[in-house]
C-alpha cells in the first residue's frame, strides 16, 4: 500500500508507452454514421463502403483515372457486340478464413448483388455468369453495359464467400456473416462494438506483397458532429473523411497539424440542388421555373454563403466525370428576365406586389446547404414577387415522407451520381422512374420523352464518344427544361494528419480501399 | 387467511404496476406510429436510394404493411411472452442491444445520483448552518444557475472548456479505443465518465442543495436541537448525526421521484458526450423510426422506475421510523 504511488506511475508509464508503440501501425478514422451491417454487396451507403471496400476485394479496383486498374481480376475483355464480358481472375487469392477465391465466389456475388442490392439498375443487363474454369469469369449481357466495368468498383461489388453467404446459409439478409463479415480485402474486421467503434486488422496473406502496411485502422463512431470536429482538432483522429460543412472546411484549412484534401471522390458525384415539383402549378410551367433561377444568384451562395468551399454543378453530371457537360445554361443572375418571364406566364403581381407563394422544404439538421440557402432565396425571390415559406422537417424520414407523395413545391435535395449515369443519374430523370412513395426516384415527376430516348441509348451505347453525345445532348436538355435547378457539388474532403501518407485519394475517395495508408517517418 | 390478507395489497401494487407498464407500451407503440415515415424510409436514406421492389419487401418484412391494431397485438403478445423483438435497423434481438447498452447508463445515472446527493446535501447544510453568510449566497447562485441552464449547453460548454481550451478530459465515449488493462481500464472509464456525470449532476445538484438547505433550517428550529445544544453536544454532532438525518426525508422522496428525469437527462448528456448507453440508443431510435428498440427501451425503463419508486419507499421507511408504523 505504501508503494501505491509508483506502481499508479508505473501503469500510466506503461500505458502511456503502449500508446505510442501501437501508434506506428494505427490509424484511428472518426466517423458519424453507424452501419447496419458490412456486407456492401447487399446494401449501399458511404457507413457501409467504407469497411466492405476493405474487407472485401473486387474484381476492378479505380485510383485517380477513371479507367479500371486490375485488383482480383489481372485482364478483361469485352466482346465485339458488347454482349459479353470476360474476367481472368488471380489464382492466389484467399478469404479471411483460409479458403481459396474462385470463379464460382464471383459468380455467386454477382448474382446476390443483382437480386439484392438496392442500384437495381447496376447489374440490371446480366443474363448470366458462366465459369468454365476457377480463374475465368464469362458474363453474358442483355445487351450492352458500358456501366458494367464501373460497377466492379471495390465499394460496389464486393466478392463474397459462397460457402459463408451462398443459400447454405439462410436468407442472407439474416446471416451473421453480415455483422462478422468474411473477404479477401486488405483488413480483417476483428472487433465490433454495435454503434461505437470497429476495428480492422491486417490481412497477413492478402494478395498484394507488402499490403496493407498497417497493422490497424479504429473506425470510431460519433452521432454528433461536433464531437467528431472537436475530437480530430484535439488530435484524437487521426483522419475524417467526408467532411462536407463549408464552416468547418474552411476552419481546419486553416490548422497547421491537419491536411484537407477535397480533390477527390469524384465517382461518388454528390450534388445539391433545389428540385421543383414539375406537376404542381404554377411551377408546372418550365417558364416559371427558369425565372426563379434568374432571380437567384447562384454565384452568391457559392462565394459567400457557402465560402468558396464547394464547386458549382451546371447540371445533372457532375464536373469530374469525363462525361460531364459544361456548355450549358448558367442562369446567371437577371431580376428583370426573371420579372418577363412571369408577367409571360400570365402570373401579375398583386396589390401587395405579390405573385404567388410556395413552400420550401428541408431538413432542419441540413444548415448549411439546406436553410442558409433557401432563406437567402427568399429574400431574394420577394424581389420578383414571389413568397416563399420555409418548411423544415425534424428527421429525415419526415422530409423524405414529403417528397416520395410528392408534398411539396420545391425542396433542397442531395442526390448522388454513384460513378456511372446509369447507376444513380437516369432514376432522376425517367418517365418510368416516376414511383410514388420510393425518395429518389424522380420525384420531380419530370417526362421528357426526347430524355428518355437520350438516357436509354446512352445506357447501351459502347463507343465512347457517341456516348459522351448523348449525355452532352441529355445534360443541355434538362438544364434548359429545369426541373431541377443544380447548385453545388458537396465538398466531401478527406481531413487528415499531416504525417499520414497514401490516404486514398481517387474517384472513390474515402471509400476506397486503404491498402495503402501508411505513417511517414 | 392473515397471510393473505398481508399479500393483497402487495398484490394490488404489483398489478397495478403491470397495468401501469403495458399502458406505457400501448401508448408509445401508437404514437411512434403517428410520426411521418417509418424505418423503411430510413433504411432506404442510409442506402443512397433503392427500388420501390426493395422497399415493399422490406416493409413486409417487418410487417409494416400490416393495420396498426395489428401490429400493436402482435408485439403485445411478443412482449408477453419475453420476446422484444428485432431492431428493424441492426437486425439483431433488441435484448441484446439493451443489455449491451444497459451499464452503461446505470453507470452514469448512478454516479450522477451519488454525486448530486452528496454534494448537494452537503452545500445544503453547509449554507444552513449560516443562513445570511457569504457561504450561503454563493451557493444559492450557483443553484440558481445549474437549475437555469439546459442540461445540454452546460454539457456543451464543459466539452469546449474541458476538451478543447484545457484538454484534460476525453471529449467522447467511454473508454478509450486502445484499451489498457488492469487498473488502467478502471481508471480509463472513470476519467472519461468525469465530465457526463457532472453535467448531469448539475441540476440535481442545485435542486437538492436548496432543497437541504431548506429542510435543515426547518429541522435546526425545532425543540430537540435546542435540547442536544443545551445538553452540551457540540455542534458538528448536532448538525451530522441529529439534523441532518432528518434534514435528508425530503430528499429521499425526491429522489425517488426524480429518477424517471434522471433517465430523460440522461438521454441528452449521452448524446452530447457521445456515451454509449440507453439513452443515446433511444434517441437514434427516434430517427431512425425503429419501433422496436424504441419500445424495448420505453418498457425497460418504465420497468427500472417501477422498481425505483418501491426502493424509494423502503428506503424511506428505513429512515423515518414513524413510516414504519404506518401501513399502506
Amino acid at each position: 500500500m505504501k508503494h501505491w504511488k509508483s506502481l499508479l506511475a508505473a501503469t500510466c508509464m506503461a500505458a502511456l508507452m503502449a500508446g505510442s508503440a501501437m501508434a506506428e501501425g494505427s490509424v484511428v478514422i472518426g466517423s458519424t454514421g453507424v452501419p447496419r451491417h458490412f456486407n456492401g454487396a447487399i446494401q449501399s451507403g458511404i457507413f457501409t463502403f467504407m469497411p466492405s471496400s476493405n474487407i472485401y476485394a473486387s474484381p476492378l479496383r479505380y485510383s485517380k483515372s477513371w479507367e479500371p486498374e486490375p485488383y482480383v481480376a489481372t485482364s478483361w475483355e469485352t466482346s465485339e457486340d458488347g454482349l459479353t464480358v470476360t474476367l481472368h481472375l488471380r489464382d492466389d487469392v484467399k478469404f479471411h478464413d483460409g479458403e481459396p477465391l474462385t470463379s464460382a465466389d464471383v459468380k455467386f456475388s454477382i448474382e446476390t448483388i443483382k437480386a439484392n442490392h438496392p442500384f437495381k439498375t447496376m447489374l440490371a443487363p446480366v443474363e448470366s455468369v458462366d465459369t468454365p474454369d476457377d480463374v475465368t469469369v464469362v458474363i453474358h449481357l442483355a445487351h450492352p453495359h458500358p456501366a458494367l466495368l464501373l460497377a466492379m468498383s471495390p465499394v460496389l461489388m464486393p466478392i463474397l464467400p459462397e460457402h459463408v453467404y451462398g443459400p447454405e446459409a439462410g436468407d442472407i439478409q439474416q446471416n451473421p456473416a453480415n455483422l462478422a463479415p468474411i473477404g479477401a480485402g486488405p483488413f480483417k474486421m476483428a472487433e465490433y462494438k454495435q454503434g461505437e467503434y470497429y476495428k480492422m486488422v491486417k490481412n497477413e496473406d492478402f494478395f498484394i506483397e507488402g499490403k496493407p502496411i498497417l497493422d490497424e485502422v479504429y473506425v470510431q463512431i460519433f452521432p454528433d458532429t461536433n464531437s467528431l470536429m472537436l475530437a480530430l482538432e484535439r488530435g484524437d483522429l487521426d483522419m475524417v473523411p467526408f467532411v462536407s460543412s463549408p464552416r468547418d472546411l474552411k476552419r481546419l484549412s486553416g490548422n497547421a497539424d491537419l491536411v484537407v484534401d477535397s480533390d477527390l471522390g469524384q465517382a461518388i458525384g454528390p450534388i445539391n440542388w433545389l428540385a421543383y415539383n414539375t406537376k404542381k402549378p404554377p411551377l408546372d410551367d418550365v417558364r416559371v421555373r427558369k425565372a426563379i433561377n434568374y432571380a437567384i444568384d447562384r454565384d452568391f451562395m457559392l462565394k459567400v454563403l457557402l465560402q468558396g468551399q464547394a464547386p458549382v454543378a451546371p447540371g445533372p453530371i457532375v464536373p469530374g466525370s469525363p462525361l460531364a457537360n459544361p456548355d450549358v445554361e448558367n442562369y446567371d443572375l437577371d431580376l428583370e428576365k426573371a420579372a418577363a418571364l412571369l408577367d409571360e406566364a400570365g402570373l401579375k403581381p398583386g396589390a401587395d406586389g405579390m405573385r404567388f407563394t410556395i413552400t420550401a422544404d428541408a431538413s432542419a439538421a441540413d444548415e448549411e446547404m439546406g436553410r442558409n440557402l433557401l432563406e437567402y432565396m427568399k429574400s431574394q425571390l420577394r424581389k420578383v414577387g414571389i413568397g416563399v415559406e420555409l418548411r423544415l422537417a425534424p428527421d429525415f424520414p419526415t422530409w423524405a415522407k414529403r417528397i416520395s407523395s410528392y408534398d411539396f413545391d420545391v425542396t433542397i435535395d442531395k442526390v448522388f451520381n454513384w460513378g456511372d449515369p446509369v447507376i444513380g443519374v437516369n432514376r432522376t430523370y425517367l418517365t418510368s422512374n416516376i414511383r410514388p412513395g420510393v425518395i429518389w426516384s424522380n420525384t420531380q415527376q419530370y417526362s421528357n420523352p426526347k430524355v428518355d430516348e437520350l438516357l436509354e441509348a446512352a445506357a447501351l451505347e459502347t463507343d465512347p464518344e457517341e456516348r459522351k453525345a448523348l449525355y452532352d445532348e441529355f445534360q443541355k436538355i434538362v438544364v434548359d427544361d429545369t426541373p431541377i435547378y443544380f447548385l453545388n457539388v458537396i465538398p466531401y474532403a478527406t481531413v487528415y494528419k499531416t504525417g499520414l501518407a497514401g490516404v486514398p485519394d481517387g474517384i472513390w475517395g474515402g471509400v476506397s480501399p486503404m491498402d495503402d495508408l501508411h505513417w511517414e517517418k | 387467511m392473515q397471510t393473505w390478507h398481508k399479500m393483497t395489497p402487495t398484490l394490488m401494487r404489483l398489478l397495478e404496476a403491470f397495468g401501469l407498464v403495458m399502458a406505457v407500451v400501448i401508448l408509445n407503440f401508437l404514437l411512434i406510429q403517428m410520426a411521418p415515415g417509418d424505418p423503411v424510409e430510413v433504411i432506404v436514406g442510409e442506402m443512397g436510394g433503392a427500388s420501390e421492389e426493395l422497399i415493399a419487401q422490406l416493409r413486409a418484412q417487418y410487417g409494416l404493411d400490416q393495420p396498426v391494431l395489428h401490429q400493436l397485438g402482435i408485439y403485445l403478445g411478443k412482449v408477453l411472452t419475453g420476446d422484444l423483438g428485432y431492431s428493424y435497423y441492426f437486425n439483431t434481438p433488441v435484448m441484446e442491444l439493451l443489455l449491451q447498452r444497459v451499464p452503461a447508463t446505470v453507470l452514469l445515472c448512478l454516479s450522477a445520483l451519488f454525486v448530486s446527493v452528496l454534494v448537494g446535501t452537503f452545500a445544503g447544510a453547509f449554507s444552513a448552518r449560516k443562513p445570511d453568510g457569504a457561504g450561503s449566497h454563493i451557493v444559492t447562485v450557483i443553484s440558481l444557475i445549474g437549475y437555469s441552464a439546459p442540461v445540454f449547453w452546460i454539457g456543451m460548454m464543459l466539452l469546449i472548456l474541458f476538451a478543447s481550451v484545457w484538454p484534460i478530459f476525453p471529449v467522447s465515449g467511454m473508454q478509450s479505443l486502445r484499451k489498457p488493462s488492469g487498473i488502467a481500464y478502471y481508471l480509463d472509464i472513470l476519467h472519461h465518465l468525469v465530465l457526463p456525470t457532472v453535467t448531469l449532476a448539475m441540476i440535481y445538484i442545485a435542486y437538492y442543495s436548496r432543497l437541504a438547505r431548506t429542510s435543515m433550517i426547518e429541522v435546526l428550529g425545532q425543540d430537540y436541537i435546542r435540547t442536544a445544544r443545551a445538553k452540551g453536544l457540540p455542534e458538528n454532532k448536532v448538525m451530522w448525526k441529529h439534523a441532518l438525518r432528518n434534514g435528508l426525508i425530503p430528499i429521499v422522496t425526491m429522489v425517488g421521484l426524480q429518477f424517471g428525469q434522471l433517465f430523460a437527462g440522461a438521454v441528452l448528456v449521452e448524446t452530447v458526450f457521445n456515451w454509449p448507453g440507453l439513452g443515446r440508443l433511444a434517441y437514434e431510435s427516434i430517427l431512425r423510426r425503429d419501433y422496436p428498440t424504441l419500445l424495448g427501451i420505453l418498457l425497460f425503463s418504465a420497468v427500472l422506475v417501477m422498481i425505483a419508486n418501491v426502493l424509494t419507499d423502503i428506503a424511506y421507511r428505513r429512515i423515518d421510523p414513524r413510516m414504519r408504523k404506518a401501513r399502506t
